[in-house]
């Protein structure tokens, strides 16, 4: 992987953000931090190739659109685990899962159309699996800045 | 706010990111028969209204050399959790932060916070500053470190 130079990183912190809904935004975004456009396309290119961006886009609030979001964890036996997340991620519900080291050792975010389809999703994911899936929903957000220095 | 289909139309073909070339609300609207205007106009409203939260980056913390990645969990007495939640959030090393409900008698905690960086023991020293700020409110807390990411892509749209 290329390590991120000097302007890489300015592109990721000014892009973390927002991004213009304009004409021509990558000129916009360019001018501001002294680029060219091609530049700038260009390296934002390299940065998703290399995967130093996981995503550049609109994010959606699933709750927003009338659908919800919940995370949940499961307890899975580590002989288990890879055939367990096989099966959990084919889910197009779940929009993304971690191992962590705990005896609920499984954390995935199920993102739904409706509010009833977490439920739904949870209990086909528990008929699959064999597994108890815990849903943690959000009772409150607290408000953070996007930010994360590059 | 409600979404109609053309709304609908339009977050499918751009939640998987945008095209990078220079004009692309006019090459997303092309896909779509649309004017880059109307693409415009809608992207707008939709951010308005929150069902878009940002167009953004998001950056992939592990190869920015962010490599230690914890949730902090903690159990705070109820009262005290809205309050202390939104200091929590505050700290610039919380990336999120949420109020949730505990799945007693496994899960104990109530507050949800992310916390980066470079070395788990960067991380236990943001973990240490969140305690002290929760003081006699705190009963419990743990951290899981994430060791893995089995997938990440965000929200996907089903064909509705």
């Amino acid at each position: 992987m290329t390590a991120p130079d000097e302007t890489d990183r300015r592109i990721l912190n000014r892009l973390q953000e927002g991004f213009p809904i304009s004409p021509r935004p990558f000129a916009d975004v360019a001018a501001e931090l002294g680029l060219d456009e091609d530049d700038l396309i260009a390296r934002l290119a390299r940065l998703k190739e290399t995967r130093l961006i996981t995503r550049f886009g609109p994010f959606y609030d699933a709750a927003a659109m009338g659908g919800a979001f919940c995370l949940c964890a499961m307890q899975v036996p580590e002989d288990d685990f890879d055939r367990v997340t096989d099966l959990v991620n084919a889910h197009p519900e779940v929009a993304h899962n971690y191992q962590r080291d705990h005896a609920l050792n499984m954390w995935f975010v199920l993102a739904t159309e409706t509010k009833a389809g977490i439920g739904e999703v949870a209990k086909r994911i528990e008929a699959e699996t064999g597994l108890t899936v815990l849903q943690f929903p959000k009772e409150h957000e607290f408000f953070i800045g996007f930010r994360v220095a590059a | 706010m409600s979404i109609d289909t053309t709304d609908r139309r339009l977050i499918e073909a751009t939640q998987s990111g945008l095209p990078l070339v220079p004009a692309p609300y006019a090459e997303i609207a092309a896909g779509l028969g649309l004017d880059e205007s109307e693409v415009m106009t809608r992207l707008q409203a939709m951010q308005d209204s929150g069902v878009i939260r940002r167009i953004a980056v998001a950056p992939n913390h592990y190869a920015l050399g962010m490599t230690a990645n914890g949730m902090t969990v903690w159990d705070v007495k109820d009262a005290a959790a809205l309050d202390l939640g939104a200091q929590i959030g505050t700290l610039d090393f919380v990336s999120h932060c949420y109020l949730r409900p505990r799945s007693l008698p496994d899960w104990p905690y109530n507050l949800f916070a992310m916390v980066h960086g470079k070395t788990r023991d960067e991380v236990a020293a943001k973990r240490a500053e969140i305690r002290a700020l929760l003081g006699d409110a705190l009963r419990s807390n743990d951290i899981l470190y994430s060791t893995r990411i089995l997938k990440k892509t965000g929200l996907r749209l089903g064909k509705g």
